[in-house]
């Protein structure tokens, strides 16, 4: 299991997502991507991105920096 | 129908986030086929995070309701970012513009052709769209579907449920993938039948009934990309020109130069993350808004867009407004001057 991070700050809906599921499908099922963003928004569709596709959501943070999602990779998804 | 999961079809569906959409894909869906959905960024879309950035939109939901439909459906979705393949669809549509700079017939080959390359690089069968004859003036009508299955490349692997029943059998239909009496004959501009559909679905939530859903449509915006690619000499863009046009006044007082002045501080707060790019400037003796210069000006220049943006915070009734003014790259100036009276701004300023 390796640990990665992702800056997706200053972007938009839906680029965050995007990022997040480009980044994904070149990480191993176990992994740990901890996705930093400014859009409030992502709070919302990152977790929903996951659930879609059968990643975990392990915790969802956010203060006056931004919005932090951190989800582990639970399926090769390569599509 | 296809029975075992090793021989189930698989349809992709372009999800937009809407009812028609949704409906096509879940229709589908429920004949056994495996369906993923599909979702195209252009920048131009309409999403409500982009209206989120303003103050009296904060309570909105934030959700991305292409995702929302998926998790809905419980389909997978891929968001595809299109933005650079997009530019060409909207500077050199070959079937033109619609009412503003909408290029609706274009944009649907363009989607579907991206559409049939993704379902040939991942061994599905068809595609899905929510398209419905009549629906739309320009690219949803009985003489266009043609066009986009040719010009996407798609033939009759595209298919579309929620009128199928008026154009001729696709593949999905005689290769027996879908049941072609489940499907429907829905025609025209009535949204009656699809919420009808909706409702004996059980779905009782969606997102805007129709359209809306790109800001080429909105003719405020489709005016200050024009003003963009005139003030250019060339019709060109780059995302974070289309994404400064959905934010802010935009008034342009000579030919060389444009202010783009946040309306609140949530657009305040959007435009402070772009103002290292720009000649900017910064209210300090009263609250209001950041400005945002876009061309090159010079110091003169700069005293006549200070003036015009004090028309816009708290001290626009006085005397005297200072300003930090940053012109280009350099260090913030103290610049004190008088607001411009509202009588002194044409409206052709105005964007």
């Amino acid at each position: 299991m390796t640990r990665h991070i992702l800056d997706a700050s200053n972007l938009l809906c839906p680029m965050p997502v995007i990022r997040t599921q480009d980044r994904v499908k070149a990480l191993n099922t176990g992994d740990i991507l901890e996705v930093r963003c400014t859009d409030p928004g992502a709070l919302n569709d990152i977790p929903a991105w996951c659930r879609v596709h059968g990643h975990e959501v392990v915790a969802t943070d956010e203060d006056a920096r931004g919005v932090v999602v951190i989800l582990r990779v639970k399926m090769s998804d390569p599509a | 129908m296809t029975g075992s999961a090793q021989n189930q079809a698989k349809a992709v569906a372009l999800i937009s986030g809407g009812l028609d959409s949704m409906l096509a894909a879940r229709v589908v869906k429920d004949q056994g086929v495996h369906v993923e959905g599909l979702n195209f960024f252009t920048g131009f879309c309409v999403e409500g995070h982009t209206h989120a950035i303003r103050n009296h939109n904060r309570k909105r939901p934030k959700r991305n309701n292409a995702l929302w439909v998926a998790e809905q459906l419980g389909i997978k979705l891929h968001i595809i970012d299109v933005i650079e393949e997009y530019k060409d669809v909207v500077i050199n549509p070959r079937h033109g513009y619609g009412a503003n700079l909408n290029p609706c017939l274009d944009c649907k080959s363009f989607m579907v052709g991206k559409a049939r390359q993704w379902m040939q690089a991942h061994g599905f069968d068809f595609i899905v769209t929510g398209e419905v004859v009549g629906q739309r003036p320009m690219s949803q009508r009985r003489e266009t579907f043609p066009v986009v299955q040719r010009e996407s490349g798609a033939g009759d692997l595209l298919l579309r449920p929620l009128c199928a029943k008026l154009q001729s059998p696709t593949a999905a239909e005689r290769n027996g993938w879908v049941d072609r009496q489940s499907l429907y004959d829905f025609s025209g501009r009535s949204r009656k039948p699809q919420m009808a559909l909706a409702a004996a679905l059980g779905i009782e939530d969606y997102a805007q009934p129709a359209g809306g859903c790109c800001f080429l449509t909105d003719a405020t915006y489709a005016r200050k990309l024009n003003d963009l690619w005139q003030s250019r000499g060339k019709k060109t863009y780059e995302l974070d020109d289309i994404m400064l046009l959905k934010v802010g006044r935009h008034i342009r007082p000579r030919p060389h130069f444009k202010l783009i002045i946040a309306r609140d501080s949530g657009e305040t707060n959007y435009l402070q993350g772009y103002r290292h790019r720009f000649s900017h400037l910064t209210m300090t003796s009263h609250n209001g808004p950041l400005t945002l210069i876009e061309g090159d000006i010079n110091e003169s220049e700069m005293v006549l867009a200070a003036r015009i943006a004090a028309r816009f915070g708290q001290g626009r009734d006085a005397n005297e407004v200072t300003f930090d003014a940053v012109l280009g790259r350099g260090d913030p100036v103290p610049l004190c001057i008088q607001p411009l009276p509202s009588s002194e701004i044409p409206a052709q300023w105005y964007i």
